[in-house]
């Protein structure tokens, strides 16, 4: 049995939360089927990120190449299946971010292997339980072959916590020419001082009801603030152009699961369900009370959210002052 | 310039999906089918670069039971000039359909393969990423912009990606797949849907193209999602903060 290989993934210089999920997952994994865990770390310049991850325990293989400077799929890939191959993996594993799953599927080419997308629970050897149908079903689905690709949500495990003296490696690839086609040109970022949506333990999420980007403005980002909250949106809202894209929760968007989630003017049709049905704890405030989104609330109140929502926002401000 | 659309025919998103009771699979009985929405998305992108480069021809590709034919149809109507059905009745993985699309990619010699980023019934996300690699193309995935360079061998892609949005070029030929707010697709017109009638769909059986379509990733069973119970309503806003801090404490 090989190792449990675990692509680490680092945003701006840091490693997000969804990293650390997917270290945990991946000591679950190795613990189940056998087999050590190591973590790859692409990148240029990465020796403070490489001493980081050790300290998750872990044995890193650092890459640092020019080539890696930001990423970009195919010379990822290259570098990653090739990492892959000579330790001899018998799992790569990473999360089901933007990166994730633009990146192990070519990564599960390279390698010849089978790939589970979206995993939510590691059976054992070969066996995994992702969610299909827009969350509608959970399929239980096996892998064949001594070596396989899974991406986890990023929901389903904890984050690992720095645990251990880990080691660092330095490795060297050889990324092809034909892997060096992709050009990277820029990153607009969507600039918030919000909690990142998919790390908040609270969710403020915002739907058609609002009505427009200055209700989102007015209404709902003063009671989003009040509780240090991330806000989020349905795909109606983004769509409309109230709020930007990758503030979208669902089977298409981001998937949440929050201690907390207050869906705002949302129906709660089966795609937004798929995105924040694990929260621990949904309320919803949404003027119809035929409303789907009321079948999956601990708490449903009817109302106008134009007079609900300030007055909610005037109640927790006074709490907090309490 | 030539563009290859993939097209799946999926149930139709607002349709209730439920689990068989033997855990098989899913009721299929009374499911309305309709093109991947996703798809739909990658056929207008398409078409739309046909609209500005005069002599661009569409060509769609689907791989499943012959049913798909329906759903090649829908895209000729709105404008595509023929289609390729890769009639296959097992199941497949999104390998075995990325190693399937890269017969029909190299018997056709597209310039551009437009596809949906993911399909909404399997939920995988992984068939254009896996085709791109076997190609040794390069990829831009969840696209919201598509431009293409005057001289058209070079195009500039912006990405839906977390925190933002990212911008790629690379040269053709490339795989993109699309997100939701590439664009708004068209509805077929009725002159369209009767062109459509005429136009080329070509039926190929999967063991003519003799590539392996075993899937590596095996359904075993499917169950029902754990049900989340309904809770209570409250009749306040004073009420609502009231529980949230001492029943479920977590403001
Ligand atoms: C392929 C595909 C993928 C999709 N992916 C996603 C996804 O990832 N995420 C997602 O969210 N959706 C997704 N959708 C869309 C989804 O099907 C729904 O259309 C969408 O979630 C509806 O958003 P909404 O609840 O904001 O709008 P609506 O369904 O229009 O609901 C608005 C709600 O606001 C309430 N309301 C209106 N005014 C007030 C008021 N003054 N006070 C209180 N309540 C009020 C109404 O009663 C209504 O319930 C997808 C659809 C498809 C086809
Ligand atoms: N059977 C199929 N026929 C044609 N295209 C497909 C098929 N399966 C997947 N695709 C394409 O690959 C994309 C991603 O699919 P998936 O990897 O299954 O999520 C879809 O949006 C389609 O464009």
């Amino acid at each position: 049995m090989g190792d449990v290989l675990v692509f680490a993934e680092h945003q701006r210089g840091k490693f997000p939360k969804t990293t650390l999920v997917a270290i945990h997952a991946s000591k679950e994994a190795a613990a189940k089927i056998g087999g050590g865990c190591c973590a790859a770390l692409l990148g240029a310049g990465i020796d403070a990120l490489a001493h980081e991850l050790a300290e998750y325990g872990l044995k890193v293989y650092a890459v640092d190449d020019p080539a890696l400077e930001h990423y970009v799929a195919d010379a990822y890939a290259a570098a990653l299946g090739q990492l892959a191959k000579e330790k001899g993996a018998s799992l790569v594993l990473a999360t089901a971010t933007a990166v994730g799953k633009d990146l192990m599927p070519r990564v599960a080419v390279r390698l010849g292997a089978g790939m589970a997308s979206d995993v939510i629970a590691i059976e054992g050897p070969n066996t995994y339980k992702r969610p299909m149908w827009a969350g509608n079903a959970v399929a239980t689905v096996q892998l064949e072959g001594d070596i396989q690709v899974v991406t986890v949500r990023g929901t389903a495990f904890d984050a690992a916590k720095k645990d251990g003296k880990g080691s660092i490696e330095k490795a060297t690839v050889n990324i092809d020419a034909s892997a060096r086609k992709m050009q990277f040109v820029e990153f607009a970022e969507t600039k918030s001082d919000r909690p990142v949506l998919t790390e908040a333990s609270i969710v403020v999420s915002g739907g058609r009801g609002l009505k427009s980007a200055e209700n989102f403005t007015k209404v709902l980002e003063p009671l989003v603030d009040v509780l240090g909250a991330a806000m989020g949106a349905t795909r109606a809202a983004v769509d409309a152009g109230y709020v930007p894209n990758d503030l979208q929760v669902g089977q298409t968007g981001k998937v949440v699961a929050p201690e907390l989630y207050i869906a705002v003017g949302i129906s709660g049709a089966i795609q937004h369900l798929a995105g924040m049905k694990d929260s621990k704890v949904i309320v919803a405030i949404n003027k119809d009370e035929e409303a789907p989104i009321f079948q999956v609330a601990d708490y449903g109140l009817v109302a106008d959210l134009f007079k609900a929502v300030p007055e909610l926002t005037e109640e927790i401000r006074k709490l907090k002052q309490a | 310039m030539k563009i290859l659309v993939t097209v799946k025919r999926v149930p139709d998103p607002n349709s209730t999906i439920k689990v068989k009771p033997d855990g098989s699979g899913i009721v299929t009985e009374g499911l309305k089918y309709v093109i991947n929405p996703f798809d739909e998305i990658a056929i207008e992108e398409g078409l739309r670069i046909k609209e500005r480069l005069a002599g661009t021809e569409v060509v769609l590709a689907s791989i499943g039971e012959k049913a798909a034919q329906e759903q090649l149809r829908t895209g000729l109507a709105m404008g595509a000039d023929r289609a390729v059905l890769i009639l296959a009745d097992g199941a497949l993985d999104s390998l075995a359909v990325a190693r399937i699309l890269q017969k029909v990619v190299e018997n056709e010699k597209p310039d551009l393969v437009l596809m949906g980023k993911q399909a909404i019934d399997d939920d995988s996300n992984q068939a254009g990423q896996m085709l791109a690699e076997l190609l040794g193309w390069p990829q831009a995935t969840f696209a919201s912009k598509v431009e293409l360079d005057s001289g058209q061998n070079r195009v500039t892609v912006v990405r839906e990606v977390d925190g933002g949005l990212e911008t790629v070029r690379m040269p053709l030929p490339a795989i993109i797949t699309a997100d939701l707010r590439l664009n708004e697709p068209r509805y077929a017109s009725l002159p369209g849907i009767m062109k459509a009638r005429k136009k080329e769909l070509k039926e190929i059986p999967l063991a003519e193209l003799g590539v392996d379509a075993n899937p590596k990733l095996k359904l075993l069973r499917v169950d029902p999602p754990p049900k989340r119970q309904a809770g209570r309503k409250v009749s306040s806003v004073q009420e609502l903060v009231h529980l949230l801090h001492t029943e479920a404490k977590v403001i």
